[in-house]
């Protein structure tokens, strides 16, 4: 997953480093997915430059997942999913965050629909969307303690 | 929710109402809050997750090759469609390629059941607005590709068909005739539906002007399936990013504009025309001979024949089922077009035998989204009118 030169031509990585030379921290391909790491603390502006950019027009999100590196550090890594509807376009938004202080923004005022995903990622892995409007558990019953999906949870559930 | 009416005695209140998680409109065990002034809906929110079975979960605790019997429980009225998107994933990660045949089963048996899909969706919609008999035709015509699954895999729905590199099993001789008979039934059999509804009062009545959607709101709620495309907007992953090879079927994508309930039931009918055709030019395309898996020792199984020739065979085999495989540390995102919309599966691994996290993005689960927008401010029965026409499953949305 070595940083490739032609990966650099690639509009919405030339925009972002354009727009702060610090909002790309990494960037890798596999099997034709690009996946370009934003730091935490640039991922709205970050976002609402992808999506509002005209040369980008990244409007439809996809998807929203987390993943669980436990025990490594920084321990979750959050995959935002973009598509371009006019520009036949995808691309892959990382961010990082740490066990300890599990926070980043809501990406709600951006594109609206992801507020179930985010609410999901919130109930299954217990990370926290600063702005979101109602961030509570969405498939796990209210009073449940614990976030199932991340990997010090077990699979059959504390007895 | 703080609104509040007059009420003829001068006091001031709205009611809040539950509907579902048993009520039959549901499909499944959709919860409702419903608040109400008189009639009319105030808000509409919906509650879910009485479904939730941890499937993410327990994809992380099987190999690769045994969660595909999960993907089945996810949208289990197109188990086929959810087959295919995982192995698609798992197969990208892989970087393996699976030969042309089986690539054309997979595409006529999830267009089949895309067919079978819309008409469950089109019973249970007409029974919610009333129309009794067309639910009954319609679970008719569902019967013949059920057992056209049967005669296939084995199952008539959780198929577990399409495995990680190729099929499960060869196709028995004579199915394609069995589907050719389909094809030839079907045509008539949807104009009997058509018949019963398209011109029907009652059920333009219900279904015209209700649950309109702007393509900007669509778009913005991340909806995708025939509820966007009946909105104006022609994103069909088939033709957008084609796999299986799509790209080699002739066929149209339906877009319709008016984004009403109605729009929504003429557009379904108008993709099962279309899933008609693939399925008639996938027909001659399967070669009567040929593998239905591709040759990757160590992940997918050998043949039977050579398990007991070769050692190498037989010491694969063992690996396979008793470790698995372990694909090497990345991760894919794939997408396809699902009966009802995009679906999404997120496969990541680790370098171990067991992904590190499977995650599905569920169509059924984001469209749910748009329901309070669709029903805000209409009345009670459109609401009915309005989950039908979102065509949810619940097992995929709780997942």
């Amino acid at each position: 997953m070595a940083e490739k030169p032609e990966l650099e031509q690639n509009p919405a990585i030339q925009r972002l480093r354009a727009w702060n030379s610090r909002a790309v921290s990494e960037v890798s391909e596999l099997r034709g997915e690009i996946t370009v790491v934003v730091p935490r603390e640039l991922l709205l502006g970050a976002a609402e430059l992808l999506r509002g950019d005209t040369n980008l027009l990244f409007n439809f999100l996809s998807d929203l997942t987390c993943v669980d590196r436990f025990p490594n550090e920084p321990r979750f890594e959050l995959n935002y999913h973009l598509l371009s509807l006019s520009r036949r376009a995808k691309l892959r938004i990382r961010v990082r965050t740490s066990g300890s202080d599990p926070v980043v923004p809501s990406l709600t005022s951006v594109w609206p629909g992801i507020n179930w995903h985010e609410r999901e990622t919130f109930d299954l892995f217990g990370v926290r969307f600063e702005g979101h409007p109602d961030l509570r558990r969405i498939l796990m019953p209210e009073d449940w303690e614990g976030h199932p999906l991340r990997k010090d949870f077990p699979v059959e559930g504390f007895r | 929710m703080t609104t509040t009416v007059q009420t003829a005695t001068g006091e001031a209140r709205t009611m809040v109402l539950n509907m579902g998680p048993q009520h039959p409109s549901t499909h499944g065990v959709l919860r409702i809050v419903l608040e109400l002034d008189g009639e009319t809906v105030v808000k509409a929110e919906p509650d879910i997750g009485y479904l939730h079975t941890g499937i993410e979960k327990s994809c992380e605790s099987k190999t690769y090759s045994q969660a595909i019997t999960l993907t089945d429980r996810l949208d289990y009225l197109a188990p086929l469609s959810n087959n295919l998107c995982y192995c698609l994933a798992v197969e990208k990660l892989l970087g393996l390629q699976v030969p042309k045949r089986a690539q054309t089963v997979r595409v006529l048996l999830t267009e089949l059941t895309r067919i079978a899909s819309h008409l469950v969706w089109l019973g249970t919609h007409a029974i919610d607005l009333g129309a009794m008999s067309v639910f009954l035709y319609c679970f008719r015509e569902r019967e013949e590709i059920l057992k056209i699954l049967e005669m296939v895999s084995g199952q008539r729905m959780m198929t577990s068909y399409f495995r990680i590199g190729g099929l499960a099993l060869e196709p028995p001789t004579g199915w394609l005739e069995k589907v050719q008979q389909f094809v030839k039934m079907f045509p008539s059999r949807l104009e009997e539906y058509e018949d019963l509804l398209t011109k029907n009062r009652i059920w333009m009545g219900r279904t015209k002007g209700v649950g309109i959607l702007s393509a900007e709101d669509a778009i913005a709620m991340g909806v995708s399936g025939p509820t966007l495309r009946a909105a104006g907007v022609p994103y069909d992953v088939r033709k957008f990013f084609p796999y299986s090879s799509y790209e080699e079927f002739d066929f149209e994508v339906p877009v319709r504009t008016e984004s009403d309930c109605y729009a929504r039931y003429l557009l379904r009918v108008a993709e099962m025309r279309e899933s008609l055709k693939i399925v008639q030019q996938a027909i001659p395309r399967i070669p009567a001979e040929g593998p239905i898996r591709t040759d990757a020792p160590g992940i997918v199984p050998p043949q039977r024949e050579k398990m007991k020739t070769e050692m190498e065979a037989l010491i694969y085999h063992f690996k396979i089922f008793t470790e698995g495989f372990s694909p090497p540390p990345g991760e894919a995102y794939q997408t396809i077009e699902s009966p009802r919309g995009e679906l999404g599966f997120y496969v990541a691994s680790d370098g171990s035998p067991k992904p590190l996290r499977v995650k599905v993005r569920a169509p059924s689960f984001v469209n749910l989204q748009s329901l309070s927008k669709l029903t805000e401010g209409r009345l009670i029965a459109d609401v009915i009118a309005c989950i039908g026409t979102i065509d949810i499953v619940l097992g995929e949305v709780d997942r």
